[in-house]
């Protein structure tokens, strides 16, 4: 044992031909996340990530009324070859405690290969519990695949480097969470997988769920928004924060996010945070608006599909990143884009 | 369940020694890691564990008997105890590991497992009753070793706290940061909570408080004192550069940053 504390490196083994056989014949499991009477969009990539293996499931888990409102969107899922369901009051709000020890038992019951889901609170709070209880790795926030089954690819530092690993046979199932934003979602079509009802499993939930405040607003989420408008210490007050960002946040349809400068400086709320200690987003389209761009922030917005950055120093980094920049003073050309992107809309 | 009467908690802390969060990252030259001859320091997430059990006791100074740091890594490491020591940690447990080693959130939460069930303080008979943890390291990113200690557990788990009550019955409080708000949960001790960024704003450790936490007590462990395994699951097959991006030039006007736009389908 001290030898391998030593060279932890070499002592795993490589898999031989036959466990790539074993993997092809893999059989995925993705949970399927709701909230609301509403399937969540990033279960549709986890869906895209689980298939690339073969055999694919889902499973709805949840209250009745949930299961019972999701199970016919679930059912249309493209390419799933079923769908499981269990429905007790036990797991009404995800709860981890109640829902990891349903998937412990169920997973190696129906001789499940792989467990995906979504990167996301919902997934960030079960799969490792569902880990603990298995004895089992979790692979996270993975942003590629490889058909053999074991090999995964993620980031880390903050996306600064991507790091390749393999897993070994210690892990028997492999369970994975998914950057939602490196899978295209599957989407929900003419799929008509069979239903097969899952027994409950009677687990006194040492938690309770008490109550929840989402913040009404009639933006996107920052996490899961396709677009985001992102302010930096350039907008000088939180009164400048609102009133320049929010016309053009509207205009696109985008959600507001800040950079730890404009956090720090009192001009946004922390929860907007985009960059290494915030929320790591990939918007199709990431609008920053008198953010320097440092490596920090970087870290958690380079991912976007399209970048523009609009700053008065023609030097900052972030032009070296943005894909249309503009150099200008924020305070005129962003209500000025705000209307014209209205405009173009109309 | 476990007597909840006043002065009675036991915290443990687990804390990380992470290359510092302002250091830009370079891969080393085997391509198998990362270059570790830079700058580290407490996992930021885990100062704000250290904070919230300071704070706590605090608070209530009945309610809370011991903190304990805990940290499973290299001898450097003992400088990251050492600080949540200054922070306010009463002693520390260092599980020593060689420099090269990686440590995977699985064998750490089965360490932090033992070192519970075994007890902490002076004669080692003080039953943990609850064990703050960050919500993800930021070297590795994973964000599952405090799930996967509850689940070994069988505590509950109160993850991505932004707000922590401890009644003297022993109920918790913690609401959560959810994707688009907030949830509140409610549990016994013994509990497993994770902190999120907007828990509190850590404290910087005083010059007095630093030479205070030179003399306080670390206990030092080898993973076979534990009978620990600390094998890898995970192979690394390569660590790389993420993609560079290439910046698109400059435009002079709004009028042609919407035609860009227009052309990329946004409006």
């Amino acid at each position: 044992m001290l030898r391998a504390a030593v060279r932890p490196l070499r002592a795993s083994a490589f898999s031989s031909s036959s466990k790539v056989q074993q993997w092809r014949l893999a059989s995925s499991l993705v949970f399927l996340e709701h909230k609301g009477g509403k399937l969540n969009d990033s279960s549709l990539s986890a869906v895209t990530a689980a298939k690339t293996l073969g055999d694919t499931a889902g499973i709805v888990i949840g209250s009745k009324a949930d299961v019972d409102g999701v199970v016919g969107e679930a059912k249309k899922i493209e390419g799933l070859s079923k769908i499981y369901t269990a429905s007790s009051d036990l797991y009404a709000h995800t709860i981890a405690e109640a829902v990891a020890p349903l998937l412990a038992d169920f997973l190696p019951s129906k001789s499940i290969t792989h467990l995906f889901g979504a990167h996301t609170a919902v997934g960030k709070n079960v799969f490792p519990r569902v880990g603990g209880i298995l004895d089992t790795s979790v692979i996270a926030d993975i942003i590629a695949l490889e058909s053999s089954g074991d090999i995964f690819t993620r980031p880390i530092y903050a996306g600064n480097a991507i790091l390749k690993v393999k897993s070994s046979d210690k892990d028997k199932i492999k369970i994975v969470t998914v950057r939602t934003t490196a899978f295209d979602k599957t989407p929900i079509g003419s799929g008509d997988a069979p239903v097969e009802e899952v027994a409950e499993i009677s687990s006194d939930s040492p938690t309770k769920y008490v109550s929840e405040e989402l913040t009404v607003s009639s933006r996107p989420d920052l996490s899961s928004a396709s677009r985001v408008v992102s302010g930096g210490r350039g907008l000088k007050s939180l009164e400048n924060f609102n009133t320049v960002l929010d016309p053009l946040a509207d205009a696109l349809g985008a959600a507001v996010g800040a950079s730890r400068a404009a956090v720090d400086s009192g001009y946004a709320d922390n929860s907007l945070q985009v960059g290494q200690t915030g929320k790591v987003v990939a918007p199709e389209l990431y609008v920053a608006v008198g953010i320097s761009g440092a490596i920090q922030h970087l870290a958690g917005m380079k991912e976007s599909k399209m970048i523009v950055a609009i700053n008065k120093d023609a030097d900052a980094p972030i032009f070296q990143v943005a894909d249309v920049g503009l150099v200008a003073d924020l305070f005129e050309a962003v209500p000025e884009l705000a209307n014209k992107v209205q405009a173009a809309k109309a | 369940m476990r007597p909840t009467l006043p002065s009675l908690i036991h915290v443990l802390i687990p804390v990380k020694r992470s290359i510092d969060y302002a250091v830009k990252i370079r891969i080393a030259s085997d391509g198998k890691g990362v270059d570790t001859t830079v700058k580290h320091s407490m996992n930021p997430f885990d100062e704000i564990a250290v904070e919230e059990a300071v704070r706590l006791r605090e608070r209530s100074p009945k309610l809370v008997t011991s903190i304990t740091a805990l940290t499973i890594g290299p001898p450097k490491a003992t400088d990251t105890l050492r600080t949540a020591l200054a922070m306010g940690c009463d002693s520390a447990i260092h599980i020593t590991t060689p420099e090269s080693s990686v440590v995977e959130p699985i064998a750490v939460a089965r360490a932090i497992k033992t070192i519970i069930d075994r007890g902490v303080g002076e004669s080692k008979s003080d039953k943990v009753d609850l064990v703050i943890l960050g919500k993800q390291a930021i070297d590795d990113d994973s964000g599952s070793t405090g799930g996967m200690l509850a689940g070994m557990l069988g505590w509950g788990q109160g993850t991505f706290a932004s707000k922590l009550e401890i009644e003297e019955t022993g109920n918790v409080k913690v609401t959560r940061e959810i994707d688009g708000g907030l949830e509140k949960i409610q549990g016994k001790l013994p509990m497993i909570v994770t902190t999120d960024l907007r828990l509190n704003e850590p404290r910087y450790a005083s010059l007095p408080n630093i030479m205070k936490a030179k003399k306080k007590k670390i206990e030092t462990l080898k993973p076979e004192d534990l009978s620990l395994d600390f094998t890898p699951r995970l192979e690394t097959i390569s660590v790389s550069e993420p993609a560079q991006r290439v910046g698109g030039g400059k435009v002079d006007s709004v009028d042609e940053l919407v035609a860009k736009l227009k052309s990329a389908g946004i409006i």
